[in-house]
């Protein structure tokens, strides 16, 4: 069992993921020794019945209603197996524990916030005690997208219409991948994110401080941090070149001209109206897709972001 | 025996453009097709490549995300819409089924017609479509993406619900085709397990699609007029369009994969020269995935927001529709024991569908499984699995029923070798690419991704090698069998010794298919009784 692990599933990150592969383990090696079965006895067959000669009589034909009745319900009795099993685990998947604390989750091209209840807010990563059932609450703000957690084996999409919920039990600490499954357009295949496990009293303390640079982190090296994990690179270069919005390279100090046929430079207070309220001052030439950060990004990230977009020269 | 290509036949018997472009014959008609949706099939087959070429590396080769999310849309549309749902009842139930019955043409000649030209008027909207800002909603149009994006999804709706017509027309010709114009004698089961085959499906045809046409239309007047039906912007339900979806395209897979089977059947009870074993279960084993196909559309939704309830069931019934393909494989498998096997190309076809179908059926129980489809759906498991049944089930089915009655359509043979030698790269080349990829979806890797993390990337280049392959060997497959068309050798008009009526007429066939009137004298799998010879009407008696 452990080998077919290692080659096709993830590391076990939940307290489902073994159940879910112990039941893949159980249908894949089933499903090899059919499939050793079906295709010896094929090749046995292509060469014990070879036809010699140029002939092509055959013997009389044989019936057997036994046969077939003998393989119709032994596949039945197996599949009925596998899919009261499957049914087991997916209702266990999906009643969430009592004690369990509530994260709501934002879907949003192309990113995901997280809100917790103690007020701290995250965008891109999610961060978790071990240890402790964790309901997510999950709705999004424009199309369909799917939250998915490979190491803890559960996945739900995420809806603009009405809320989704999942839960998870995580049983190590580490950082997870998550991806969006739904596809939702130009920046879905970037629509990562990272769960956080920490110790529960590591959580505890990062659940106070909130955010900000950390120990030796000075701001340009916490806001370059932050244009990654806000997602703001996929849609604004530093390179120069011309994504979804203006590039980033060489953006403090110029010139542009907006929708409206006026121009500004650049500032502090452009940056951080363009964060907050994006559709108040738009740079000509650009679609006016850009999300508000409002209520997600606090003063000191956009601070950090300030700092690093200075930073970007031509 | 050296054989000849008959004087007059159905290629000959008229000429000029016009009298292939009014044709009424069953036989043109599939080779009208035959032409339009091989052509889609190298249209979809170039994007496949185009993606595997992108996905080399998880940076921009070619093509950066929105390129990309165009090229898979137009790889699934073209594939489904345009080759692979007509692929085998337009062009080999055209050409055999009437043959194959005794029958002059099929019951509506000219409905016949129209539903080609249906297709074709579908063809030239999706390539409207291409060239007007093209698509980039994937295959299935979900809602709210496809109520907001910009590309063309009006003429690509336009193109799907259209051609959604001409597999209507096909599927009711067939229907009243198969119940009334069997030659005389010809009993239900007597009939060819292709011709059932063909018959499930066509239900299926004239059931389902009407359901998509209806969706799609609902989903341009939404964009048209602004009515809110499946945009929550507008009071709608997304959901909803998930379920109107899936009720057609779920019994649209089986669409696509029952006249497949239908062609394994023969081939393989022709190539062991063999009764067919449980032939009664086979045929409505067909009738019972027709029936049961109806009945799994969630199992496509079972992370989407539905019931548990309704996942349940949808988990419940899902596994009721892998029963009748086991049995199918069962029985074939049976039909060899003891046979005579001959390893012709198109019995190399059927064998390599035995084994790559049976890994798609197999993944299929994995996906049904409630508590791990949580975890595969969306993933490259099911890409994978898809691949498995839709290529190495119906593209190798297709291929196997083209090299088989090969030379009934044209009177020619192709290049043995060289067949061998094509079925063998792509049988190589597709497992190098999919194969893969149930690890790369067990892992996590996501469908739809135009780039990837890096850890994908080793399984990415194995996969893309093997596309490569695969394309070198269909490649291989146009250039002999086109040059059997003009260069072949005469086959004879029963090259391979089969007893289904097909064979019973000259290769190529006359305008009317058979001198005078087509009796039954014998059963269609018949091989303890009499063994047939590659003359017309000739049998050992045993």
């Amino acid at each position: 069992m452990d080998t077919t692990r290692s080659l096709f599933l993830p590391p076990q990150g939940s307290t489902v993921a073994s159940d879910v592969d112990a039941l893949f383990g159980f249908i894949f090696w089933i499903s090899l020794f059919f499939f050793v079965g079906v295709t010896a006895l094929t090749v046995y067959f292509c060469i014990k019945y070879k036809r010699k000669d140029g002939k092509g009589e055959t013997t009389p034909y044989i019936e057997s209603l036994a046969l077939e009745i003998t393989w119709i319900v032994i596949p039945t009795i197996l599949l009925m197996v596998i899919f009261v099993w499957g049914f087991q685990d997916f209702i266990r998947m999906h009643i969430v524990p009592a004690n369990s604390m509530e994260i709501k989750v934002t879907g949003q091209k192309w990113f995901w916030s997280f809100n917790y209840a103690e007020g701290a807010t995250g965008v891109g990563e999610l961060v978790v005690p071990v240890g402790q059932p964790v309901k997510l609450l999950m709705s999004s703000k424009d199309v369909i997208h799917s939250f998915f957690v490979p190491a803890f084996r559960i996945k739900m999409d995420v809806l603009p219409n009405r809320y989704t919920i999942t839960w998870f039990e995580a049983t190590m600490t580490g950082e997870f991948e998550i991806y969006c499954t739904e596809f939702c357009g130009k920046g879905h295949s970037e629509m990562w994110g990272t769960v956080k496990v920490l110790p529960k009293d590591e959580f505890a303390k990062w659940l106070e401080a909130g955010s900000g640079p950390g120990e030796g982190e000075s701001m340009k090296e916490y806001g370059a941090r932050m244009f990654v994990k806000n997602a703001c690179n996929t849609c604004h270069s530093l390179d120069g070149s011309k994504n979804v919005g203006p590039t980033f390279q060489g953006l403090f100090g110029r010139r542009e001209v907006m929708s409206d046929g006026t121009t500004i430079t650049v500032d502090e207070n452009y940056i951080r109206e363009s964060i907050l309220s994006p559709m108040a001052k738009q740079v000509v030439g650009y679609d006016p897709v850009m999300p508000t950060y409002q209520g997600i990004l606090k003063d000191v990230d956009i601070d950090g972001l300030i700092a690093y977009i200075k930073s970007l020269e031509n | 025996m050296e054989h000849t290509i008959p004087e007059k036949h159905y290629l000959n018997e008229a000429t000029g453009w016009k009298s292939w472009l009014m044709t009424l014959d069953h036989k043109r008609i599939g080779i009208l097709y035959m032409i339009m949706v091989m052509f889609s099939f190298f249209l979809g087959g170039v994007f496949a490549l185009l993606l595997r070429w992108e996905l080399i590396s998880p940076d921009k080769i070619l093509m950066g995300p929105e390129m990309y999310n165009q090229a898979f849309s137009l790889h699934g549309i073209i594939m489904i819409f345009l080759f692979i749902i007509p692929s085998i009842p337009a062009i080999l139930g055209n050409f055999v089924m009437p043959l194959m019955i005794g029958a002059k043409d099929v019951a509506f000649p000219r409905l016949n017609l129209a539903s080609w030209y249906i297709y074709v008027i579908g063809f030239c909207f999706a390539v409207y479509a291409l060239f007007t800002g093209g698509i980039d909603t994937g295959w299935t149009f979900y809602t709210p993406y496809s109520s907001e994006t910009t590309t063309a999804v009006i003429p690509i709706l336009t193109a799907a619900f259209v051609l959604g017509f001409s597999s209507i027309f096909t599927g009711l010709n067939f229907i009243v085709t198969i119940h009334k114009l069997r030659a005389p004698g010809m009993t239900w089961f007597q009939l060819p397990l292709f011709v059932w085959a063909i018959y499930a499906t066509a239900l299926i045809q004239v059931l389902a699609t009407p359901v998509l046409g209806i969706t799609l239309a609902l989903l341009m007047l939404e964009r048209v007029v602004g009515i809110g039906i499946f945009d929550p912007a507008m009071g709608g339900d997304p959901v909803l369009f998930q379920h109107f979806f899936w009720f057609y395209s779920h019994p649209a897979v089986y669409i696509m994969i029952l006249p497949g089977m239908g062609i394994i059947s023969e081939l393989i009870a022709t190539f062991s020269h063999r009764r067919i074993f449980g032939y009664k279960f086979i045929a409505f084993s067909s009738l019972g995935i027709a029936f049961t196909g109806f009945l799994v559309w969630g199992h496509h939704m079972f992370v989407s927001g539905q019931s548990d309830f309704a996942a349940v069931i949808f988990s419940f019934l899902t596994f009721f529709v892998g029963i009748p393909s086991g049995i199918k494989i069962l029985n074939w498998m049976a039909t060899m024991y003891k046979g005579s096997i001959s390893l012709d190309t198109p019995m190399l076809w059927a064998l390599s569908f035995l084994i790559l179908f049976s890994i798609g059926g197999f993944t299929g129980i994995i996906l049904g499984t409630l508590s791990i489809d949580v975890h595969l759906h969306d993933t490259y498991f099911v890409v994978s699995h898809f691949h498995y049944v839709m290529v190495g089930g119906t593209v190798m089915a297709i291929f196997g029923g083209l090299h088989y009655w090969w030379p009934k359509i044209w009177g020619r043979m192709y290049n043995e070798t060289l067949a061998r030698i094509a079925v063998v790269l792509i049988f190589v080349g597709f497992n190098v690419t999919f194969f893969v990829q149930f690890i790369m979806g067990t892992q996590g890797m996501p469908r739809r991704y135009a780039t990837y993390l890096p850890q994908f990337q080793g399984m990415h280049g194995f996969s893309s090698i093997g596309a490569l392959i695969m394309g070198v060997g269909f490649l291989l497959i146009a250039i002999y069998l086109i040059h059997a068309i003009f260069k072949g050798k005469p086959s004879g008009p029963n090259p391979w010794k089969a007893l289904t009526m097909e064979w019973e007429t000259p290769s190529p066939p006359r305008a009317g298919n058979f001198e005078g009137a087509q009796r039954l004298t014998h059963g269609p799998y018949d091989y303890d009784k009499v063994v047939p010879e590659n003359a017309l009407k000739q049998y050992k008696t045993l």
